[in-house]
């Protein structure tokens, strides 16, 4: 395969249709720099999009009271009703399948004018109650101090953790913030740490770099809400579908506030494991069809390439009843074929990829630039476009399959050329 | 018997042209011995070219026996129809057949190249060979740069490298002038003194009375077989009718 004969042929063949290869091998260039630039997009589109919460727990739902749509035990429908730290209780004790409960607060009247003090700064923010579990729903980093604990919890501790856009605003850029107070609605409440969630692109409630999470217990107590929850999250053991645990955990809740239990919205959800399976089935189609539109192309290339290869054994016709008369066997004829054939394609789907691979990194580097100078809060759905690895090695095997498959006929058809009809026109 | 390389028994060609045949060769006989030297003449379209593609397996009969080295040639497949003409046939053509894109010594050197023998020592042989052909400085050039009678050399020199034990020559001197005609019958007939047999067809009889024995093709058949000496040049009449 690699003697200088063989490369001499090809060379010359390529060479005495100098314009006509390169068009046709600018087929097989297109079509692996269009999948190579269309996966990488796609890759940069998942990767934009999974980036705001590759955190988060996948296994998780979250469940909340909305107004009951049924009339139910002499209720009329249009009725609200409140989760109740009892809700809770059942919950726990009657599903042993829940791993993590989080029952939350969320003070939406709270926030109204500037309701965090801290001397002369004044501002608004959310203020939400939680428990520390919720962490482990969506885990967070401490750039200052800890997350609520347990403590905090029992002993109703008037404490509180921040987001980051609240530290930034309420203290000095540097400045220890642990241990200072910031009055939330007329209550002082020590600063215990600042959290900056791995998932700043799932906000559920508020804008979570704008919150002030308290413990729960203090939350209800400070702030009035009696036995109430606002809302809780929860996850799954390993290996219990989430959907299936929604679904006990409904009844129990109806019967306890006398809904109907028909009435399917009367409790409101969001189920993340769900969503992220639709979202992935997206990410698979829009794979499909890069790799569709791509494969399509290649074909395409690759039928030029045979196309070329054909007029290349047309006009040997001689040359190859030549050599056959000299005593070529066909199996080398075949061979050169074929070896022209993979070299052409691979040239040039190898020229693509490089091509492909370098508009991906410049996109990159334009899109690292861009996301430098935006303001930090704004979300970037494109990350990150590359092709991996595999891909690139699968390419270059898909080539070489491409090529033997383009030349498989022009070979075939120069091995049936008969020496002395090759010698016969003269 | 055992000293004949080839052998031809009442052998039959015909072409299939649509539905109709066209029966070229009716029943030809002929015993060449080894180490001579042979011209087969005939009028154009007399079969000539089809006898010599038979002789050298480039293509079928239909009917009859041929024997090459007491070998029996009969329909074959092209790898093992490639290793015998390899092994015992050298082609000499009228138009030279000369890879155009390969330099002299690359072109004596391609027959080798099929029998896998590395570069170098092929490359060697041909330039022993070029030498013998009086064109070793022409080695390194290509075909279009070299005369009609110096391609010639450089065919049979690529169809003398393999050391085939026949050498078929298709009208060789057809495209060439008087003067380089006998050159390249010099050379021919140095080979054959190395006893290498030697079949050339042509339709001129200068070059045919340098060979040791003429055959002439006439209706399919063979009209005439005449040993050198009593050979008798054709009618001018007849010379117009070959081509
Ligand atoms: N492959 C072929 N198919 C059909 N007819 C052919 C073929 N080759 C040769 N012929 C015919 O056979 C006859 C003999 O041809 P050929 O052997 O080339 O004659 P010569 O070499 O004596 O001039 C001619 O009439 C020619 O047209
Ligand atoms: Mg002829």
């Amino acid at each position: 395969m690699f003697d200088r004969d063989r490369w001499q042929e090809i060379l010359n063949a390529i060479k005495q249709n100098k314009f006509r290869s390169i068009l046709t091998a600018f087929g097989v260039f297109w079509a692996i720099f269009m999948l190579v630039v269309m996966t990488g997009a796609g890759n940069a589109l998942t990767n934009g999009i999974t980036h705001g919460f590759k955190d988060f727990a996948t296994n998780s739902a979250f469940l909340w009271a909305n107004r009951t749509t049924v009339p139910y035990e002499g209720y009329d429908r249009g009725r609200w009703w409140s989760l109740t730290n009892a809700d809770m209780e059942a919950i726990r004790e009657q599903i042993p399948e829940i791993d993590v409960l989080s029952p939350r607060l969320q003070g939406w009247n709270l926030r109204e004018g500037q309701n965090v003090v801290r001397g002369e700064r004044a501002a608004a923010f959310n203020v939400m109650g939680d428990y520390p579990q919720y962490r482990e729903i969506d885990p967070c980093t401490m750039p200052y101090g800890r997350y609520i604990n347990n403590e905090d919890i029992e002993l109703k501790r008037k404490v509180c953790i921040i987001g980051e856009k609240v530290y930034e605003i309420m203290f000095d850029e540097g400045e220890d913030p642990v241990g200072q107070y910031l009055r939330i609605n007329g209550v002082y409440f020590m600063v215990v740490g600042v959290f900056k969630s791995n998932n700043p692109n799932i906000n559920i409630g508020s804008n979570k770099k704008e919150t002030i999470y308290l413990p729960f217990t203090t939350m209800q107590q400070t702030f009035n809400y009696g036995d109430q929850v606002h809302f809780f999250g929860f996850t799954a053991k390993p290996g219990v579908n989430v959907q299936s645990i929604v679904d006990r955990i409904k009844p129990i809740i109806k019967k306890h506030h006398k809904i109907a239990p028909e009435d399917d919205q009367a409790i409101g959800g969001f189920n993340v494991q769900s969503e992220l399976q639709t979202m992935e089935y997206t990410f698979l189609g829009i794979n499909i069809l890069i790799w569709v539109v791509g494969i399509g192309t290649l074909i395409a290339g690759a039928v030029g390439v045979s196309n070329i290869m054909l007029v290349i054994v047309r006009e040997r016709t001689k040359e190859i009843g030549i050599q056959r008369a000299i005593g070529a066997r066909p199996a080398l004829i075949i061979g050169q074929i074929l070896t022209e054939s993979v070299f052409l394609t691979t040239v040039a789907g190898f020229l693509g990829l490089a091509m492909g691979t370098l508009v991906l990194h410049l996109t990159d580097m334009a899109l690292e630039a861009a996301r430098a100078q935006a303001p930090p809060d704004e979300q970037s759905f494109f990350m990150n476009p590359e092709i991996g690895l595999p891909m690139a090695v699968a390419s270059i095997i898909i080539l070489v399959i491409v090529g033997l498959f383009a030349g498989l006929i022009p070979a075939l058809k120069a091995v049936r050329i008969k020496p002395i009809e090759a010698l016969r026109h003269e | 018997m055992s000293n004949s390389i080839i052998k031809v028994e009442n052998l039959h060609k015909s072409y299939k042209m649509g539905n109709n045949a066209l029966h070229v060769l009716k029943g030809i006989d002929l015993d060449i011995k080894a180490g001579e030297m042979v011209s087969i003449m005939g009028s154009s379209g007399s079969g000539k070219s089809t006898l010599l593609n038979i002789l050298g397996i480039l293509d079928t009969y239909d009917r009859g026996n041929y024997y090459l080295d007491n070998i029996k040639i009969e329909k074959m497949n092209e790898t093992k129809a490639a290793r015998f003409r390899n092994k015992y046939i050298g082609f000499v053509f009228q138009s030279f057949n000369l890879i155009s894109f390969k330099n002299a010594m690359e072109n004596v050197a391609l027959p080798l190249y099929y029998k896998n023998i590395s570069r170098k020592k092929r490359n060697q042989m041909a330039m022993e060979m070029l030498d013998r052909m009086g064109l070793k400085e022409w080695a390194n050039h290509l075909p279009a740069e070299l005369s009609g009678g110096q391609k010639q050399r450089i065919a049979i020199a690529r169809a003398l490298i393999s050391n085939p034990k026949v050498i078929l020559a298709d009208e060789p001197t057809g495209a060439l002038d008087t003067q380089t005609s006998y050159e390249v019958m010099n050379i021919l007939q140095e080979v054959n003194k190395m006893g290498i047999t030697v079949i050339i067809v042509t339709h001129e009889n200068d070059i045919a009375h340098r060979t040791q024995r003429i055959i002439r093709l006439r209706d399919g058949i063979i009209g005439e077989n005449i040993t050198n000496g009593d050979f008798q040049p054709i009618t001018d009449n007849e010379i117009f009718t070959n081509n």
